[in-house]
């Protein structure tokens, strides 16, 4: 029998695989295709202080090889999720769970993400300075680092918690931002997010997303992902949730040994709903294939 | 909610540009007419979501218009071609709400699930008329299976060459029916809801995601809070739409 289990800042999985933030809803969706306690963890659909309706419709672009969102942080609200979704998904589901929090000042990161450590539901606090879909806020904050390092440092404050900032794969030096994030005190990484793209209708000779752009994921981002999390893995000293374009258990090896401890599975779980559970099925024959005993054995395994 | 894999049995053209297919598999997962399938295509990233026409034990067709390279692809795929497949998804027409006599108007591609809701609300009992929308005479297609079923057809045409001239709107009775069934392009929609003097059922189109309610690709806005068009949708009351 092979070993899949990782720890994440002290926090067991019992796989590496977590679905992404923003393509598992509250899990509750995905709970009617498969038993989700199969699930490493999973990181639910980024929470804002007020609630959001998020951007007009079309909201998706299909592109080669992935897509594009805008769907802009639809979510119903710190305090309504900490009240209500994570209780309603602690009854069906008794695995790890990450918060992800994103916000448009510091206050407010601040604000949610000391509200989501008190949970009693959640296990990981994942701070999302990297949507790009959101103006004046989200990616805003994961472009500087010194504001990445401000957000981490008020953060880590305020969260008895794990904290783990998710990088934006759109800056010129991702190095730069993971490092302010470790200055900061994040006690991980999560990268990469949604590359921001756009398409064009050529009939309509206008831009297909109500909001011009949107964040490119799916297989298409995959090698930038690798290279990021080998970057990021070569210059920190912080476990990384590695994740892009993942699709198979060889793509979880892929990342691990790029630098990643676990992985987040995000589009694919879009077109196969199945997707994370087929991918931990998988992922005992893979190993074995690839003569892989623990699984934490390969973090890193190709520097 | 089912994934499932299908099996091209029939794959043919009705009208330039529309398709009809037939497909096997287990369709036990669909619960009602109005609902959608979204079928997975060889080398596109996202699903093709496509609503139901018809559909019985180990059996289900559809009608698709070519829109788009996947919709091209997909007229091309011979009998035999397995297509990965989710059933079951959205919520489909209220069949209770249709009063003795209800009215279905469909527009086009928003045609198809008119059929299956006509053969339901006949098999209770009911009086359903159908009303369909084309731009013109060549486009027609399902006008001689809904008259096999025995009930009252109006075709109305854009430009004329066929049945009513003008849009369904056009063909509109001022009243006499007991509740509206609709589905078709957002301006007839709202042509439609201005026109209607009971209450209605509107099915509507979104640019979707996964189709089973995770990524909020689709949400819309209603009376009765956020909705997400392939899971509370695409069926919306005529109360809660907000144009």
């Amino acid at each position: 029998m092979v070993k899949t289990a990782v720890t994440l800042s002290g926090v067991p999985l019992d796989n590496p695989v977590i679905p992404a933030s923003g393509t598992f809803g509250f899990g509750y969706e995905f709970a009617q295709w498969y038993d989700i306690n199969c699930l490493g963890a999973i990181s639910v659909k980024g929470t804002t202080r007020e609630p959001r309706f998020g951007n007009p419709a079309p909201r998706i672009a299909e592109t080669p090889g992935g897509m594009l969102n805008a769907v802009g942080l639809q979510n119903p609200g710190i305090d309504k999720v900490v009240a209500e979704e994570l209780p309603k998904l602690r009854e069906i589901y008794h695995k790890p769970i990450l918060a992800n929090i994103s916000g448009f000042s510091l206050d407010e990161f601040v604000e949610c993400c000391a509200k989501a450590d008190v949970s009693p539901h959640t296990n990981i606090i994942e701070v999302n300075v990297s949507c790009p879909n959101v103006h004046h806020g989200g990616m805003s904050f994961g472009t500087d680092p010194n504001m990445v390092y401000n957000v981490t440092k008020s953060v880590k404050e305020v969260c008895k918690k794990p904290v783990y900032v998710k990088l934006s794969p759109n800056v010129t030096d991702i190095v730069s931002i993971a490092k302010a994030c470790e200055e900061g005190g994040a006690d991980g990484l999560s990268l990469i997010n949604t590359l921001m793209g756009m398409r064009l209708d050529i009939k309509k000779r206008k831009p297909i997303l109500a909001n011009l752009t949107g964040g490119l994921s799916g297989p298409a981002v995959f090698p930038v992902a690798v290279r990021m999390i080998w970057q990021v893995y070569e210059a920190v000293n912080l476990p990384i949730i590695g994740m892009g374009g993942v699709q198979t258990a060889e793509d979880v090896i892929e990342l691990m040994l790029a630098g990643a401890t676990a992985v987040q599975v995000g589009a694919a779980n879009l077109v196969n709903p199945y997707a994370c559970k087929e991918i931990i099925d998988n992922l005992p024959a893979v190993m074995e294939r690839l003569g892989i005993q623990d699984i934490t054995e390969i973090i890193g395994g190709a520097h | 909610m089912k994934r499932g894999l299908f099996t091209v049995k029939v794959n043919e053209g009705l009208a330039p540009g529309t398709f009809r297919m037939v497909l096997a598999g287990d369709t036990s997962a669909i619960t009602g007419p109005g609902q959608f399938v979204n079928i997975a295509l060889e080398g596109k990233f996202l699903r093709r979501p496509i609503s139901v026409c018809d559909w019985e034990e180990g059996s289900l067709t559809i009608i698709y218009k070519v829109v788009g390279k996947g919709t091209d692809q997909m007229s091309k795929l011979p009998v035999g071609t397995e297509l990965d497949i989710l059933t079951g998804l959205g919520n489909g027409y209220d069949l209770d709400k249709s009063g003795d006599k209800p009215l279905l108007i469909g527009g086009g591609a928003g045609i198809p699930p008119m059929f299956a809701l006509a053969k339901k609300l006949l098999a209770q009992g009911k009086t359903p008329a159908v009303i369909l929308g084309f731009n013109k005479a060549e486009e027609l297609f399902l006008e001689e299976e809904f008259k096999a079923l025995r009930m009252a057809v109006t075709v109305a045409t854009a430009d004329g060459s066929l049945g009513v001239k003008g849009f369904v709107t056009d063909a509109m009775p001022q009243e006499g029916y007991t509740h509206i069934y609709t589905c078709g392009p957002e301006p007839m929609l709202k042509a439609i809801y201005d026109k209607s003097v009971t209450s209605g059922q509107f099915s509507f189109e979104e640019r979707m995601g996964c189709g089973f309610g995770a990524c909020m690709g689709c949400t819309c806005k209603t009376k009765y809070g956020n909705k997400r068009i392939c899971r509370e949708g695409p069926v919306l009351e005529k109360e809660e739409i907000i144009w």
